[in-house]
């Protein structure tokens, strides 16, 4: 879907992308990074569960919720990469939260 | 325009009043100032709670639940009512003390619904809740519903028995010929036989203009919602001796109040969120359920509603005009028992009085206060 | 940061820069709060980091910023981005979140510059992932260097699509047409602005400048084009369209739609400013004097924000309203912002005679706005339909915020940024009443969303 132009930094770091360890390009949003990536999606809709991808990259329509460092429904768009990031696509409402003493 | 009894408000109240009373052979024609569910009856936490009433309103909540467990026979919907259970939680003995003594005084009056639990069966309960809880008071049959949901299909079966509303309609001057009531409004004029005055916050304004003045303050109570989460909580969650109230809705979300108050300019009817006060709410929800503390909120909102007093309604016949009645004042806890006023006024109206014990709500409690 | 500034900027766009530059050049305590890890809000967006190459690429109106960002660095104003706004009111109270904490913090004079959004225009296929607004591919450009890789189509109507286009082409993306969606009579309706606009000609020459480097390069324009339609099971494969009543389709994995801009006023809105609906714009926008006053006693708007009007007037309007808060403080005499206003009050009025041209030759119509078809997603976030919309006006729900009791539409994350503009035109549509009558969505705070522990971490001291 989308490349980096020629001018690029070509200075990576590394992150772990759905459980895959990946070097992606400094500075850049996650959002921007998993385009790069070609992922075609970021997150699965809790109503009807249909695929959402970025829409428009600056910070008000949300559709680039993503589970970032384990914290669900956290806006790609305006996050950067960091090295050694955890980054996953988001189902639905995200990850079940802890529903009893210790587990 | 004629009619045999003339509501004002078109909230829970207005409309239930107006089904129970159409049900019944009655014309009603309801009219409001704003549209319907403007203020509390379509911003309020929609909680269906007979745990920890006043003992006064315990006839009414009781004969409310059993109503709302079979809404959709009254409303032809289910209001998306759900009956999860409301639970006030005990964090030390203390707490567990003053829930025995309220299930004690219950049991004394003959009802059961309020039951003691003690640790294990609370974290059976909900296990998500932090461990340092003690027990609680349950009360099975509680629950919640959709306000403005409710709010709709009580107006749309209204509507289908003959009952007219007309919102945005702003009542200018209110007068008695006879026994009959004539009302001037911005769409123009109605007279009925009966008046009726469901107007919430704004009730004290016409129990004045028919002199019986009540102590009625309008407050503004602050409510936030989450995002969509993960279900991981079904009791509508109460504390102790803290300020909480907190529910996970259907589609996920969480509600959270407990009595917190906005500010309020009631002439402009604006209100503001004080986030102070939302922050204790947050720390108190975190001190429950820490696996919160990353969810977001999403809104914050303030509903207007009038209190009294002595937090409990005024639900009876004016005493200073003929053919007048009155329910208003419901003090932020008016949702669940909406059905069972409705009833209990087309009874007022038409039979002269109600099966269910209404004495403690009568307006003239406040007249002596008079000067 | 401090608990209380003289003057308080929100926004580091070309408003928000420059009323800043302004303001603390005159002796005043002010500070700049912006989400972006860098000054130049969205359309000089990574100008101090972009490199030569791709800044050449952008062209010559992006490198302006360049300026804007260096006198700001040089000036005494205290500058923190990457800081959420999470809450303006009536009393000047500021809710913010810096660093994981929340805090509320407080000023005399509020500038807000909050700029602009892409105007969200539903049509069926819109939440598809490959179908993005034009402005995300401009901002994956400028930050990120980010190009489509397999060609592109660009829909709507406006400047900025042709603004992008003309970017792409020398960045070497292969554009596969420009769909045009301007009705062709719009162009008679402008027509009678057009003496005025040529005042502002080098608009006009540099649009007609780029269209034709863009025809020279053989790229595709179709014009009159209607029912744009994205399809694809799960992504986007194709855009279909009519033109000229013939039916086409082009595969495409990215389309890039723009509709025009409208201001972001969910600060100014919350703060309970007054708004208006601009029939011109399309779109509510805060109701402000020349100086940016709002209906709040010390509350500015300045920039896009504040109505539609372009970078460059958004200096201006900045300079202007940095001036007005000045005076406001005491600081400067009337006669004194009056003599340093002359020059900007003079830029912005030549600046803005494109501006009724523009408006009126890139007016949306109805059919586009009002109507789409029952099947089409209007709330994004809780996926609430235009025919669910209709049903709950139909059944009484006359305005937009009991459609939205009803249906949750602009109950989701987004808090009704994506629909709160097609709401109210379908509303109207359905209720027979103008646009212009509807109501927004009232304001619910908290104006970004807040978790609780950043909602906790707020205490006592910081309300003072």
């Amino acid at each position: 879907m989308f490349k980096q132009f020629s001018d690029s930094t070509t200075n990576t770091i590394e992150v772990v992308l759905n459980g895959q360890a990946i070097q992606v390009t400094q500075g850049i949003s996650v959002a921007a990074m998993i385009l790069a990536q070609g992922l075609r999606f970021n997150r699965t809709t809790p109503v009807s569960n249909s695929k959402y991808a970025p829409f428009c990259m600056m910070g008000v329509c949300y559709d680039c919720l993503m589970v970032i460092d384990g914290k669900p429904n956290q806006r790609a768009c305006s996050i950067r990469v960091k090295q050694g990031m955890k980054i996953d696509t988001q189902q639905g409402v995200g990850p079940a939260l802890r529903t009893s003493v210790g587990g | 325009m004629k009619t045999d009894v003339l509501i004002i408000g078109a909230g829970l109240m207005g409309a239930s009043t107006a089904l129970h009373l159409a049900m019944r052979g009655c014309q009603c024609i309801v009219i409001d100032k704003a549209s319907p569910g403007r203020h509390a009856s379509g911003s309020n936490a929609g909680g269906l709670r007979q745990l920890n009433r006043d003992p006064a309103e315990i006839p009414l909540t009781v004969e409310a639940a059993r109503m709302w467990q079979n809404i959709e026979s009254l409303v032809d919907s289910d209001c998306d009512a759900r009956f999860t259970g409301q639970l006030r939680v005990a964090e030390n003995q203390s707490d567990m003390d003053k829930l025995e003594q309220r299930a004690a005084l219950l049991r004394s009056m003959g009802y059961q619904h309020e039951e003691m639990i003690g640790k294990q069966a609370l974290y059976q309960l909900v296990p998500a809740l932090s461990p340092h809880c003690v027990g609680g008071l349950i009360c099975r049959h509680d629950g919640y519903a959709r306000p403005y949901h409710a709010l709709t299909a009580f107006r749309r079966k209204a509507e289908s028995l003959g009952v007219v509303f007309h919102p945005c309609t702003e009542a200018y001057h209110i007068e008695q010929t006879g026994e009959d009531w004539q009302l001037h409004t911005s769409k123009g004029d109605f007279s009925s036989n009966i008046l009726v005055n469901c107007a919430g916050a704004w009730a004290g304004q016409l129990a004045d203009l028919l002199n019986e003045p009540v102590p009625l303050t309008p407050k503004a109570l602050m409510l936030m919602v989450t995002e969509r989460l993960p279900h991981f909580v079904d009791p509508v969650m109460g504390a102790a001796s803290r300020k909480l109230s907190f529910k996970q809705m259907q589609n996920g979300t969480l509600i959270i109040g407990g009595a917190l108050v906005a500010k309020l300019d009631f002439e402009l009817e604006k209100t503001q969120i004080d986030w102070l006060q939302l922050a204790n709410s947050a720390k108190t929800v975190i001190d429950f359920f820490p696996q919160l503390s990353n969810v977001r909120i999403i809104r914050a909102w303030a509903g207007i509603e009038g209190f009294l007093p002595d937090a409990i309604p005024v639900i009876s016949a004016s005493q200073t005009a003929k053919n007048a009645y009155h329910a208003f004042g419901f003090s932020a806890h008016g949702f669940q028992l909406s059905p069972v006023v409705g009833r209990i006024l087309s009874q007022l109206i038409l039979d002269g009085q109600s099966e269910l014990p209404i004495e403690p709500f009568n307006i003239s409690r406040f007249a002596q206060k008079k000067s | 940061m401090d608990n209380h500034y003289q003057l308080l900027i929100i926004g580091a766009g070309p408003a928000g820069l420059a009323a800043a530059t302004t303001a603390s050049r005159l002796g005043v305590s002010c500070a700049l709060l912006d989400e972006q890890p860098e000054p130049g809000g969205q359309i000089y967006r990574s100008i101090e980091s972009v490199s030569g190459q791709r800044a050449q690429t952008l062209g010559s109106e992006y490198l302006r910023g360049k300026q804007l960002a260096k006198a700001f660095r040089d000036c005494d104003a205290a500058y923190f981005p990457e800081t959420q706004v999470w809450s303006l009111n009536n009393q000047r109270q500021v809710g913010i979140l810096h660093k994981e904490e929340s805090k509320i913090i407080t000023a005399d004079q509020i500038l807000v510059a909050s700029g602009a959004m892409e105007r969200p225009v539903p049509f069926p296929g819109w939440t598809l992932p490959g179908v993005m607004q034009a402005g995300a591919g401009q901002i994956l450009f400028k930050s990120a260097g980010m190009i489509p890789d397999d060609g592109v189509v660009l829909a709507g109507s406006g400047p900025l699509l042709l603004l992008l286009a003309w970017q792409y082409m020398h960045a070497g993306v292969e554009i596969k047409a420009i769909l045009d969606v301007t009705p062709l009579s719009n162009h008679l309706l402008a027509l009678p602005k057009l003496p005025k606009a040529l005042l502002a000609h080098q608009y006009l020459s540099k649009g007609l400048a780029y269209q034709k480097e863009l025809r020279r390069a053989g790229v595709k324009t179709k014009i009159g084009v209607s029912s744009l339609q994205a399809n694809g099971e799960e992504y986007l494969e194709s855009v279909s369209y009519n033109h000229f009543s013939r039916q086409q389709t082009i595969e495409t994995d990215v389309l890039l739609t723009h509709f025009g801009v409208i201001p972001h006023i969910w600060l100014t809105q919350s703060a309970g400013c007054h708004h208006i609906w601009d029939k011109h714009q399309q779109c509510w926008r805060p109701q402000h004097d020349e100086w940016g006053k709002t209906s709040i006693d010390g509350i500015l708007v300045a920039g896009d924000g504040a109505g539609i009007n372009g970078a460059r007037s958004a200096e201006h309007a900045g300079r202007l309203a940095g001036l007005q808060a000045v005076y406001a403080l005491r600081v400067i005499t009337r006669q004194e912002r009056d003599e340093q206003a002359v020059n900007d009050r003079k830029w912005m009025l030549d600046d803005r005679h494109i501006r009724p041209f523009l408006e009126a030759y890139f007016a949306i119509p109805d059919e586009i706005l009002a109507t789409p078809d029952n099947h089409t997603i209007i709330c994004r976030c809780e996926e609430v339909t235009a025919g669910e919309i209709r049903n709950a006006v139909k059944n009484g729900h006359g305005d937009s915020n009991q459609v939205k009791f009803l249906t949750r539409c602009g109950m989701g994350p987004c808090q009704g940024r994506q629909c709160a503009n097609a709401v109210a035109h379908i509303v109207a549509d359905a209720g027979g009443a103008p646009v212009s009558d509807q109501s927004h969505f009232r304001g619910r705070p908290p104006v970004t969303p807040l978790t609780l522990a950043q909602l906790a971490s707020l205490s006592e001291a910081d309300t003072q």
